[in-house]
């Protein structure tokens, strides 16, 4: 039954999108549509649960829609019903806020219609039991997404974010659809059922690997494929910017897992590995691009990128303890891996939602012309905090379980026999702990700067409080970061079906553990109790305050800065996001980004004012894309010669090319 | 009735971190001084300055916001927490499993979130200066930390502290490089996360060399005293650690009779001397670094640290 109902939701959603393309200017239409998408996310989420308490089932639709004959196949196991609850949560948390926010909407003709087209296709997308509905929806999830890009294209820098999306996305479903093309072998069979049954070669694996990292990765963001990203994720309204960031980036991590762990069969251990340091390399140069970015969003963009590679950390950690028979561990990995995914999907959402309120309140995205919005936006400045706690993995929140759960997955690693992964499974504990420490700095600077300080523009100093729709969509994610920190045996034993099914291993019941600790292996070896630091935190921080305010002092006087005896009136003496992330370049960035400072300084007695620049360089576009660029370029213009051929030659020419595609045949054969 | 005793026992390892850190501070200046053929102050003065600072209005700056008064407590109670679960007198404790290593280094990671936060609240330029270099330095101390942590872990089977002490006090560690890799670069991590000499000096205020003190640079009051506790626990927090990883005699274990806590406390009270002593010689004979010779300081821990780690994931199939 929940298949069926979670495929209802989708026809809802369809059908509202259709809808919004007549009525999206009439002033009803936002809360309608917003409203339609919000009842029918909730309806599919509550199908998700219903079927992740049950995950013997496996529910399985056939409909007579797709290719001839075939039908397109719907299936929910307890890996689609988890990434449907992700789906569905992320797209109620977007609706309801989308509620508030939509209001803002210059153009709601072009945000309305694709938005709940955006969610069905999601939600198609994880349903998907066959390689044609499967491809059809993520094609169909990623032009609507394009749409939603492209809903304010007249904005500076947007419509080359479109493009390039456009791209990207269109050379991922490439890729996918020639890894469905092997799976499938030379009968065709394209249903997943076929695909888990037949087997492949360690040559056929490694070519689908190659070309899932390629199709999954580049829509989930991995390095180097992830420069799309941070142009198309902010360029979207900022609801929409959450569900791409939040939610399509584990749609695309969907994919990778149900093709890699599920249809291609055992992995062989380099699969672990090439995963694995893709994922650090990820995790390190994800967080390194935030912290040089002053663009709210594109910052929280980026940081996605680092999430991403935490995520692939423990997917290939749970490849290489799976292709060593470590059920067990592999379990664990995958446990943190997909915890993981959860968890960023909530906090991921809160902070664009932060931003979004931040952008419709001032019209500002640059950090450098906000700061002192704590002053204007008391509320949305504590989810904002909540959620960069949250996403900095600092206890007792949801981002630290996950990525302890990872470290412990990291120190089963000594057990695995191949020397490949000794040297890379620390090398990769070392780069996420890395990753870690500068997600801290990262949003230490994205909140001190945005929130803190005094104004540094007039639109910041005049911001008011957002809507309450915003805030109580940010509040119910704050609440879950909480809820998923403080008790995380509930989220870990929900995920044992998936692990069970997917690397045949599974942990220790956690939810039946005394105080509701978790212990991911053993009592002896580790275990973390996020209720109790959580309490102990909250008491004596209580106790401290209540002592000191009852037995010391409580009065309390205001007067003018200190700042050792030179308190400068003026906001630009304050410390700006490049002046904040200035060591951290220094340290970093000259090697990672070839960083150059450019001072000029005029000579005393001269009155130009001084200047300084900073030049930094995105290698991947420098060493990738720009000679891929042009590459084509060149290939372009030497093949514009054919455009002018005499009939004589263009018949030759089909001739020869002819006779030389029977030869390829002849030799192959 | 034993969950009285326990919970007994871990209340008093609360208070006593509480209670030792003002002194271990006193007693490191007091050492100072003395090696410099001064005087110093009474070993008690840190007590009387907490008490003179608790007792005083607190002056906020005109732009502070609630954070700026919420955080110092956010901050002593993240130390305080990771102080009372690092093993003094006794493994074992009542709530010693509740967070491993790992969850002592973030919860000393989220107290210094806020500090950094703090700093940035007024919008001055000398907490801005101060929360930038605070989060340089500890994107580099963090990691190295972590694969300390790693060493460790792998070394005894766990990241719970107790397991780990307790395995230091059997027969089967030996000599191991990594242990000693492991120790060179936590001692490094110490310095640094502490602000001591020569990372940063904690006694300065010329303004320009200053991280920890320009970012409580406008805290007065009960807020300056609460985040003074707490940089007072931290450095108890890291004496303790090496102390109880690298030197457990004397560690009580679980359930030991009150003889064998006492004997602890002495212990543990030699280690501390011990610790405190080593440090005021060692900031003596030292000068402080230059900003940005720290990343290499901080580096060298870091390398050492996975250099240590390495070793021990291609030694365990040997």
């Amino acid at each position: 039954m929940p298949v069926e109902i979670a495929l209802g939701c989708v026809a809802v959603l369809l059908a509202a999108a259709v809808a919004g393309v007549f009525v999206a200017r009439s002033p009803l239409a936002t809360p309608m549509i917003y409203g339609v998408s919000l009842l029918a996310c909730l309806a599919g989420l509550q199908a998700a649960l219903v079927q992740s308490l049950d995950p013997a089932s496996m529910p399985a639709v056939v409909l007579p829609l797709g290719l001839p004959w075939q039908g397109a196949h719907f299936r929910l196991d307890s890996l689609s019903a988890f990434f449907l609850g992700v789906v569905d949560l992320g797209g109620a948390a977007a609706s309801f806020y989308g509620l508030g926010y939509g209001r803002h909407e210059t153009a709601p003709e072009r945000v309305l219609p694709f938005f709940p087209a955006f969610l069905a296709g999601m939600n198609l997308v994880v349903m998907a039991d066959d390689a044609y509905s499967f491809l059809l929806s993520w094609e169909f999830m990623s032009l609507s997404s394009w749409a939603l890009v492209m809903a304010h294209h007249k904005e500076r820098d947007n419509a080359r974010a479109g493009l390039i999306y456009l791209i990207m996305a269109s050379f991922g479903t490439l890729s996918l659809l020639l890894a469905f093309g092997l799976l499938a072998g030379p009968d065709g069979a394209y249903t997943f059922t076929a695909m888990r049954a037949g087997s492949h070669g360690q040559e056929i694996a490694a070519i689908v690997l190659a070309l899932v990292l390629l199709g999954a990765g580049s829509k989930a963001g991995l390095v180097p494929l992830h420069v799309w990203l941070p142009l198309a994720h902010p360029a979207a309204p900022s609801h929409v910017s959450a569900l791409m960031s939040g939610v399509m980036t584990k749609v695309a991590v969907y994919g990778f897992i149900r093709i890699v762990f599920d249809l291609l069969g055992p992995p062989g251990w380099w699969s672990g590995m090439t995963v694995l340091t893709l994922g650090a390399l990820t995790a390190v140069l994800g967080v390194l691009y935030a912290l040089m970015e002053h663009d709210l969003k594109r910052l929280l963009a980026y940081h996605t990128v680092e999430n991403i590679g935490i995520i692939f950390i423990g997917l290939g950690l749970a490849l290489a303890f799976r292709a060593n028979g470590m059920g067990w561990a592999a379990a664990l990995a995958l446990t943190a891996a997909l915890f993981h995914v959860f968890n960023h999907s909530l906090f991921k959402s809160l902070l664009f939602f932060g931003a979004g309120a931040v952008l419709s309140q001032t019209g500002e995205r640059d950090m450098e012309h906000l700061g002192g919005l704590i002053h204007r936006m008391p509320m949305t400045a504590l989810a904002f905090l909540v959620g960069c706690v949250a996403i900095s993995a600092l206890p007792p929140l949801n981002g630290f379980v996950s990525e302890w759960l990872t470290f412990q997955a990291i120190l089963l690693g000594p057990d695995l026999p191949q020397w490949g992964l000794k040297v890379a499974i620390p090398a990769a504990g070392g780069l996420l702990a890395l990753s870690a420490a500068l997600a801290a700095a990262c949003f230490v600077k994205a909140f001190g700067i945005t929130f803190l300080g005094r104004p540094r523009g007039t639109r910041a100093a005049q911001a008011e409080e957002t809507d309450p729709f915003s805030l109580a969509a940010q509040f119910a994610l704050a609440l879950l970061c909480l809820i998923a920190g403080i008790l995380p045996g509930f989220v870990i034993d929900s995920l044992a079906p998936v692990a069970q099914a997917l690397v045949q291993g599974r942990m220790p019941a956690q939810t039946v553990l005394p105080w509701l600790s978790i212990v991911p292996i053993a009592a002896g070896r580790s275990s973390y109790n996020g209720l109790l630091v959580f309490l102990f935190i909250a008491a004596s921080a209580g106790i401290a305050a209540f002592a000191i305010h009852r037995l010391a002092s409580r009065a309390l006087r205001r007067a003018p800065a200190w700042d050792c005896g030179f308190p400068d009136p003026s906001p630009v003496t304050q410390y700006t996001a490049g002046s904040f992330a200035q060591p951290i370049r220094r340290v970093f960035g000259t090697f990672v980004f070839r960083a150059r400072d450019h001072v000029s300084m005029p000579p005393p007695g001269d009155s130009r004012a001084a200047s300084f620049s900073v030049d930094l360089r995105d290698l991947a576009w420098d060493w990738i894309y720009q000679p891929i660029g042009v590459a084509v370029g060149l290939a372009a213009d030497r093949l514009n010669r054919l455009q002018f051929l005499t009939i004589r030659r263009y018949l030759s020419l089909v001739f020869f090319v002819l006779v030389g595609l029977l030869l390829v045949l002849a030799v192959w054969l | 009735m034993a969950l009285i005793l326990n919970l007994a026992v871990q209340g008093t390892q609360m208070a006593l971190v509480l209670l030792l850190a003002p002194l271990l501070t006193g007693f490191i200046r007091k050492v100072k001084a003395r090696l410099l053929r001064r005087q110093g102050p009474p070993l008690l003065q840190v007590y009387r300055e907490l008490w003179r600072l608790l007792r005083k209005d607190a002056v906020m700056a005109e732009g502070a916001s609630w954070l700026f008064r919420v955080a110092p407590y956010m901050i002593f109670a993240a130390t305080w927490v990771a102080a009372a679960l690092v093993p003094t007198f006794a493994t074992g404790l009542l709530f010693s499993w509740s967070a491993d290593l790992i969850a002592i280094v973030a919860l000393i990671g989220s107290a210094r979130f806020f500090l950094a936060l703090a700093g940035l609240d007024v919008g001055t330029s000398f907490g801005g200066i101060g929360s930038s270099r605070e989060v340089m330095i500890a994107s580099l101390a963090e990691p190295a930390m972590i694969m300390i942590v790693f060493s460790l872990a792998l070394i005894a089977g766990s990241t719970q502290l107790s397991t780990v002490a307790g395995y230091m006090l059997s027969a089967d560690v030996g000599l191991k490089v990594s242990l000693a890799l492991g120790l060179v670069a936590l001692v490094m991590v110490a310095i640094a996360e502490n602000s001591r000499i020569p990372i940063d000096n904690p006694a300065t205020h010329l303004e320009l060399t200053m991280v920890h003190e320009a970012m409580v640079l406008e805290y007065s009051g009960r807020h300056l005293a609460m985040i003074e506790l707490a940089g007072s626990l931290k450095l108890l927090l890291y004496v303790s650690l090496i102390g109880c990883i690298f030197t457990p005699w004397g560690l009580a274990p679980a359930g030991a009779g009150p003889a064998a806590y006492a004997l602890g406390a002495l212990a543990y009270l030699g280690k501390l001397a011990i610790g405190g002593f080593l440090l005021a010689l060692f900031e003596t004979s030292i000068a402080k670094m230059r900003v940005f010779r720290v990343p290499e300081f901080l580096g060298a821990a870091l390398m050492l640290g996975l250099l240590g780690l390495l070793i021990l994931f291609v030694t365990r199939s040997l």
